[in-house]
């Protein structure tokens, strides 16, 4: 979240798209209720009518897929209409920015599709530069070339028309949705948007994304109290998990893993990765921290501060990166032998898991840590498998719970809470930190015993300092930093260095604990002071980075620092004090850290976004950071049964097509497959399902697996409430009671298709073959609803399409 | 003398005041002496952070000598002020749960079911196995000379239910093994 859960109530206008916070983030509707209570209006747009659209203002039932088509709809609305916020536009984004003359958009393809790559060369997607080499702009935002212009003529062809056709929304709601939404516009308006993985399980979830993006940045919406993209996210540390980099791609504080091609030495990764303006280009003292933290005295000047201990990333599986999806691709190819598994479940969670069971089948050992038995631990003893037939070697470890032991984890909100051990864990268990620690510690010894080991090094070498029983003091102050010569720690990154005297584990969570003992572990503060009255509880716990509480705060003063609305004022800049008065901690240079001296609204106004090298937020993405174009466009799923009616283009041109035995689609419009299925999550169960099927409470109020089908379907196909129904996709089937509920209804869009009007349903993915309950009474069945899903994913992130496929229903 | 529970509610229903009973369950006294006190009278107090979403609620966790005797939500934490969610209110179950683990389990290539294994002999056969697949199968120079050191033969994947200093040292010793398949719930 660029924001966070209080603000919420702060909030004007509040759109729900792509998550369902009254089920599945319960407690957050406090304050989006708190919002509605002093008149804020409340938009839901989801494909099934859910417990939070059962408090909107207006409901949009929207054909899951089609976000992109509803943003695009919306942001050519505002600019019609000229509802956007103009200095905002002006000042804060790059809409003024001349973009490459080169650059083109044909018919659902933007300059660069290279047909044989499924890939873009983006070379034209970049900024006109003028002679000294800076970008062009036209601050009146007349140029044809000009971000704006071009972003205008690319959503004209998103007209109230299109809309209707492709997203099946009626006209009526569309139009009362656009003037809502478009009325955050105003300056001194705050319209915030809230998604989860509605959001994100898509082949365009990025674009999907930056949809929800161009329109705040257009009505003025982000950095303001109320306002923001706020990722409501799922797991209670997701935020804090991708933070430490628990991801191929990154390590902690979102920096890239080297790569081999473009990063052989330290000094070409600092070159290449370091931006030349803007806050990341003091990158290299957080890179240089972070291997110091890693390998302490080892990293030395003269090795390059043991940059080679890490890993260089190559291609990956089939030239498609070492994500989710190729992982599980590599597994079943049998690259992969063995895997560690943290408290995760990808026997239930995973996509396409007909193909996830048969990798696992692969895998020479599994080494699970886990509070129960998961569906993941037992993988071998599945309905359909035979135990004596697979070779695999299984370590189950019992873990502790978050009762049962010390440490931070981070919200959604970007707040790092401290949690105390209540009790003991029982038995055997012990903490995911005792476990790392101590197969880290076998492991040290292990390779110490073997010079002669495949590069030792970084492994005899590690910085790994934690007592027998690690004392989670002393990570979470290395994930701090300190000064590598007194072992200080240090108040916050502005003190890292990229010589090698300062040591950090994760710059952004620098200053969450800036001294020696436990009083200065800020995570644990429990201060319930809000003397500004915007709920930013400032001494609650620590939020990243250093204690900001709205990001981009900068945005919520006009350029001259006056807050655009007085009520709402995080940053202001005092005239006849000469000096900045501020709720929030800025997020930007306000004071001179030598002369302590305030430095004028107008410098921080050129470059309000000050991790972006132009300064200025993004309504058009250059140089290919986003690999599917530079402006959202509207493709359809890779399972659809309608033709894309806004481009030619039927779905995303630059998503991976995985081709083993296991990964086929049904083809577009498919008879077989006539009706699409979403997938969703109910209050009462967690995520994967461990944590919840072996609660007896939970179990007995959500016991079985259900699909809800609209009333016409139940009618046309002979079922009645409660039946047993089956659900089957191309990949896979699943038993499913059926819920006949209104709750889901069929589209009738105007695009082309298998048929005019086409029916939905929508499954829970909390059930499987393990636990208290497994979601029905056959102990040979499997209730799990990810064998129906597609492994395709996402052109940027491969987060797989989970939230739109063909199925076929029928009674079981 | 001794009464049920029950019996004294029925009791309070047929209309305390009408019976002035008021000053005695008040006092505590007679009757009212048979109220069973509080269960989490003399408990002692330990703060915490609902394992479920990302809202991050604010619990507090009563325990008596050492047991965990009730969960609650934490009246002063700013975003649930107290109250929790169905999730929530279960936690307790979590560390009560008879089904929780609390020996390492095993299960042998071939075998159609666990063992129970000593924790020291499973962590040094842990170790042995990630050494024996990460250098059976690592890689030190790329095609054109460059330094790489990393192994595509291990993966290690979960971690969004930990804490961070967990992901942390989870990242760093993955790292240092030359993990690249290093994933978790963030990409579903």
């Amino acid at each position: 979240m660029t924001n966070h859960w209080n603000d919420l109530a702060n909030s004007d206008c509040l759109m729900i798209i792509g998550c369902n916070p009254a089920e599945n983030h319960p407690i957050s509707f406090k304050w989006i209720t708190k919002a509605q209570e002093k008149g804020a209006k409340l938009i839901v747009a989801d494909p099934r009518f859910t417990r939070s659209a059962s408090k909107a203002d207006l409901y949009v039932r929207l054909r899951p897929g089609t976000d992109v088509a509803l943003m695009g709809g919306l942001i050519n609305y505002v600019l019609q209409n000229n509802l956007f916020h103009k200095d905002y536009v002006v000042n804060y984004t790059n809409a003024a920015f001349l973009v490459n003359k080169d650059f083109t958009f044909n018919d659902g393809l933007f300059s660069g599709y290279q047909n044989d790559k499924r890939a873009y060369n983006p070379a034209t997607w970049d900024y006109e530069v003028d002679k000294d080499g800076k970008p062009a702009t036209d601050p009146t935002l007349s140029n044809p070339r000009c971000v704006f212009q071009l972003m205008k003529a690319h959503y004209a062809r998103y007209t109230p028309e299109m809309v209707v056709n492709t997203t099946g929304v009626p006209m009526e709601t569309f139009m009362k949705m656009a003037a809502l939404y478009g009325a955050t516009g105003q300056p001194g308006k705050s319209g915030s948007i809230l998604y989860a993985m509605g959001g994100t399980q898509h082949s365009t979830g990025v674009q999907i994304i930056r949809g929800y993006s161009v329109l705040q940045q257009l009505l003025g919406n982000m950095g303001m109290p109320g306002g923001g993209i706020n990722a409501l996210r799922g797991e209670n540390n997701v935020q804090g998990s991708t933070d430490m980099a628990l991801l191929f791609h990154i390590v902690p504080g979102y920096m890239a893993i080297p790569n081999e091609a473009n990063h052989p030495a330290l000094k070409d990764y600092l070159e290449k990765e370091t931006p030349k303006a803007g806050y990341w280009s003091n990158k290299p003292k957080f890179f240089v921290s972070l291997l110091k933290a890693f390998w302490g005295d080892a990293a030395k000047k003269g090795n390059d501060f043991a940059y080679d201990y890490l890993p260089k990333i190559g291609k990956g599986f089939q030239g498609a990166g070492y994500s989710w999806i190729p992982l599980f691709e590599a597994m079943g190819a049998g690259t992969i032998k063995g895997m560690l598994v943290w408290g995760m479940n990808p026997a239930v969670s995973s996509a396409n898991l007909n193909q996830t069971y048969a990798a696992l089948d692969k895998l020479e050992w599994l080494a699970a840590f886990d509070l129960w038995e998961t569906d993941t631990s037992v993988f071998w003893k599945r309905p359909g498998a035979d135990p004596k037939k697979n070779k695999t070697e299984v370590f189950l470890f019992p873990a502790a719970d978050s009762l049962e032991k010390e440490g931070s984890a981070s919200n959604s909100g970007r707040w790092l809470q401290w949690r105390y051990q209540a009790v003991k864990p029982h038995g055997d268990a012990q903490s995911d930190l005792w476990y790392a620690n101590r197969l880290g510690l076998e492991l040290k010894k292990l390779y110490q015993g073997d010079p002669k080991a495949a590069f030792p090094d970084p492994i005899v070498n590690l910085n790994w300092n934690y007592g027998d029983d690690a004392d989670v003091h002393l990570v979470a102050k290395e994930v701090n930093g300190y000064t590598v010569a007194d072992k200080k720690q240090v108040v916050n990154f502005t003190a890292l260095k990229d010589d090698g005297s300062t040591a950090c584990g994760n710059w952004i969570y620098s200053g969450s604990y800036p001294g020696p003992d436990k009083k200065n572990n800020l995570m644990a503060r429990r201060d319930k002071k809000d003397p500004s009255g915007l709920g930013l509880y400032a001494n609650w716990s620590w939020a990243w980075p250093v204690n900001r509480r709205i990001i981009y705060n900068r945005c919520s003063a006009d350029p001259a620092g006056q807050p655009w609305n007085k009520d709402k004022a995080l940053v202001r800049w005092d005239q006849a004090a000469n000096a900045w008065k501020n709720n929030d901690v800025p997020d930007f240079g306000w004071i001179n850290p030598q002369t302590k001296a305030h430095i004028t609204p107008d410098v921080s106004a050129k470059a309000p976004f000050i991790m972006l090298p132009e300064g200025k937020s993004r309504l058009f993405v250059p140089k290919g950071l986003c690999k599917d174009g530079p402006f959202p466009e509207h493709y359809e799923a890779l399972e659809c049964p309608f033709h894309n009616p806004v481009s030619k283009q039927q779905s995303n041109p630059a998503v991976k097509i995985w081709k083993s035995n296991f990964d086929k689609l049904a083809e577009v419009c498919d008879p077989r497959f006539p009706i699409i299925a979403t997938t969703f999550r109910v209050t009462e169960h967690w995520q994967a399902g461990a944590m919840t099927r072996n609660l007896t409470w939970q179990s007995e109020m959500m016991p079985e697996m259900f699909v809800e089908i609209s009333p016409t379907l139940a009618k046309a196909k002979g079922i009645k409430a409660g039946d047993w129904v089956k659900v089957s996709s191309i990949r896979g089937e699943v038993l499913a009671r059926a819920n006949v509920t209104r709750r889901v209804a069929p589209f009738c869009c105007g695009a082309q298709g298998f048929q005019n009007t086409v029916e939905m349903v929508a499954l829970p993915w909390h059930f499987g073959f393990a636990g208290y309950i497994t979601g029905g009474p056959d102990a040979r069945k499997n209730y799990a609803c990810n064998q129906l899903a597609p492994q395709v994913g996402d052109a940027n992130t491969m987060i797989p399409e989970y939230k739109v496929f063909l199925v076929n229903v029928e009674k079981a | 003398m001794s009464i049920s529970r029950r019996t004294f509610l029925k009791v309070l229903g047929s209309g305390l005041a009408a019976t002035g009973l008021t000053g005695v369950v008040c006092k505590r006294s007679g009757w009212a002496a048979h109220i069973p006190p509080a269960k989490i009278k003399d408990a002692q107090t330990t703060t915490s952070i609902c394992p479920f979403c990302g809202v991050g609620c604010g619990l507090v966790a009563y325990t008596k000598g050492g047991k965990l005797i009730n969960v609650a939500g934490d009246p002063d934490h700013p975003i649930n002020q107290g109250s929790l969610c169905s999730k929530g209110q279960a936690v307790m179950e979590i560390v009560t749960s008879p089904l929780r683990l609390k020996k390492v389990k095993y299960r042998a290539p071939g075998s159609d079911k666990w063992e129970e294994k000593d924790l020291d002999w499973a962590m040094k056969t842990l170790a042995q196995r990630v050494k024996a697949t990460r250098d059976a199968a690592f890689v030190t120079k790329s095609p054109t000379g460059v330094a790489v050191n990393r192994t595509e033969a291990l993966a290690s994947i979960g971690g969004a239910a930990l804490n961070n200093e967990e992901c942390y040292l989870i990242a760093k010793l993955a790292r240092s093994l030359g993990i690249v398949y290093l994933e978790h719930q963030a990409r579903l």
